[in-house]
């Protein structure tokens, strides 16, 4: 029996006249690689806010680590791990300083904190970096290290915001296969990504398109159902219905707040 | 066949930072030519070696004839330079900033419109809105207008799909696609490697160094083993277990199955056995042709 760590029912958010969530319905399970999929304004951010607790639903029903997401924000919190591409550990602190800092927010005792300390820093072979700075680590090891402080208090679920973009393709599968064991111990992963070929990766995967969720289902079924050889080729199928090739945005969807595009701010 | 850029022996440090070492290429006319790597591994530093706003500490770099450091003023009418950044005038309309980069480069844009056409004809319903409040697609494809203007020789691109979701992605390649027939030579860099596909020819880049330069499809054809697809339903087990079998060289997830090299390159019924007593039961190995990605995996681990 697959246990629901996530549920969303008629999930809608509005910004003024604009919906940002068109009537949202998912569940994500126990253990589960779930990837959050969508075209730039699509709405997947407005939703992992949702999820996280930073933002409140304007109607439907968010059930996230059993705690209702317009009641329990602050509970949300501290149940589930966080890490985003742009910002996650404080760059002027060290690595074991950072390390300290996230288990004491999450409120762990001091002696539990010490010894996970340890066991993370072996576990990534960082014991030579330790006292280092985060600010003078590659890229790639400050990912690594972001997601193992985002899922230091094991949380049931951990939100990933596009966290492998611009690492290099090794580090990438390390990531990856961190986000396998971390699935196997029972934490539920929920990730977003604009690599196609990773959302092969995920054990299901959601489209988001124009507000909606537009197909969920396994990477494998969705191939077979739209008969296309990669997750990507669904994924341009259908992750914009409208105005194919050259799809103008709607005026009523410019005045939202889409389009992360990194880089171009 | 005519050079647009000849690079040789560029290096170039900042403090203890080696940004590129002894860097040489050279990119034909009318290629696309891609820089494929992650971030930090010498992209942007290039970038502005080419378009004249750096200078390399060693090397020479030649562009359209032209040598960086003593023809600058001349090479900057005739490169077109998208930065990673959005580099626009955000308080300016649409239309402001196009008429502003036609102007600063001496030309209107009634004069080049046809090379932009396609392109701008998508924002133009747009044109009296602020640049800094279009969405991210069509930042991106003002910014490439701009770019584009004053009909370069040379147009450089700095990462301009990073980000973007994979539907703008195959329409901003379109679109390069059709500049080639005005015979512009665009240089590029990504850090997606199924763009690599896209691009006429490729270097792969790492740490500052060049691994490889080729047609894409050489550079998928100097994997140098051969590799197989394995996938069963418990894929981190199966990682775990095919490490664990003696004739493993590699074994790496890939997309939806785990990417395999052997010894001997080839497998026999004792992997079976073997991931049979390690709880995998339902495994299925196949050859399978290596992809860009790969051979990147293998020049870095090389490197």
């Amino acid at each position: 029996m697959k246990k629901t760590v996530i549920s969303v029912k008629n999930l809608v958010k509005k910004f003024g006249s604009f919906t940002a969530n068109d009537n949202l319905n998912f569940e994500v399970y126990e253990g589960e690689i779930f990837g959050f999929l969508g075209a730039n304004g699509a709405g997947k951010t407005t939703a992992l806010r949702i999820l996280s607790g930073l933002s409140s639903p304007t109607s439907g029903e968010v059930i996230v680590a059993g705690y209702n997401a317009k009641k329990d924000p602050e509970k949300i919190k501290k149940n589930i791990g966080y890490m985003c591409q742009k910002f996650s550990l404080y760059s002027d602190l060290t690595i074991r300083e950072n390390i300290m800092l996230y288990g004491g927010i999450y409120g762990m005792p001091k002696t539990l904190i010490i010894k996970r300390t340890e066991d993370l820093l072996d576990k990534l072979s960082f014991h030579e970096y330790s006292d280092r700075l985060i600010a003078d680590l590659p890229l790639g090891l400050k990912q690594k290290l972001a997601f193992s402080v985002a899922v230091f208090h094991e949380p049931k679920i951990v939100f990933l915001d596009e966290p492998t973009g611009g690492v290099d393709p090794i580090t990438r599968r390390q990531f990856w296969e961190m986000i396998y064991e971390t699935a196997n111990r029972g934490i539920t992963v929920f990730v977003t990504t604009h690599y196609m070929d990773e959302a092969e990766y995920c054990n299901r995967v959601s489209i988001m398109s124009e507000g909606k969720i537009v197909a969920i289902d396994t990477p494998a079924k969705l191939k077979e159902q739209y008969g296309a050889k990669t997750v990507e080729e669904v994924f341009i199928k259908i992750a914009r219905p409208d105005n194919r090739p050259h799809p103008l945005p709607s005026p009523s969807r410019l005045s939202g707040r889409g389009g992360n595009w990194v880089g171009i701010e | 066949m005519q050079k647009v850029v000849e690079a040789s022996g560029i290096s170039k440090k900042f403090g203890e930072t080696q940004a590129l070492k002894n860097i040489s290429f050279e990119v034909n006319e009318g290629e696309i030519f891609g820089f494929i790597g992650p971030d930090g591994a010498g992209k942007t530093t290039l970038f502005r070696i080419i378009t004249t706003l750096l200078l390399p500490d060693e090397g020479e770099m030649k562009v359209l004839g032209l040598n960086s450091k003593t023809g600058f003023k001349e090479l900057r009418k005739n490169i077109g330079y998208m930065p990673g950044r959005f580099s626009l005038y955000q308080d300016l309309s649409v239309e402001e900033n196009l008429n502003f980069y036609a102007t600063v480069f001496g030309t209107t844009v009634n004069e080049n419109y046809d090379l932009i056409s396609d392109i701008y004809s998508h924002i133009e319903p747009f044109k009296k809105r602020l640049a800094g409040k279009l969405s991210g697609g069509m930042k991106q494809k003002l910014a490439l207008s701009c770019a584009l203007i004053h009909k370069p020789g040379l147009l450089v691109l700095d990462e301009p799909t990073t980000g973007v979701d994979a539907v703008s992605r195959s329409e901003f390649w379109d679109m390069l696609k059709k500049l080639k027939q005005y015979n512009i030579t665009i240089i590029l860099s990504t850090p997606y490697m199924d763009e690599a596909m896209r691009c006429d020819r490729v270097a792969l880049i790492q740490g500052g160094q060049i691994l490889s330069i080729d047609k894409p499809q050489k550079i998928k054809e100097g994997f140098s083993k051969k590799l197989f697809r394995a996938k069963a339903s418990e894929k981190y087990g199966l990682i775990n277990a095919l490490r664990q079998y003696p004739e493993t060289v590699t074994a790496y997830p890939f997309g939806d199955s785990v990417h395999v090299t052997f010894i001997n390159d080839k497998f026999d019924n004792s992997i079976f056995m073997h991931l049979k007593k390690m709880g995998i039961d339902d495994a299925i190995i196949t050859e399978t042709e290596a992809s860009i990605e790969d051979r990147f995996l293998e020049l870095m681990k090389k490197a």
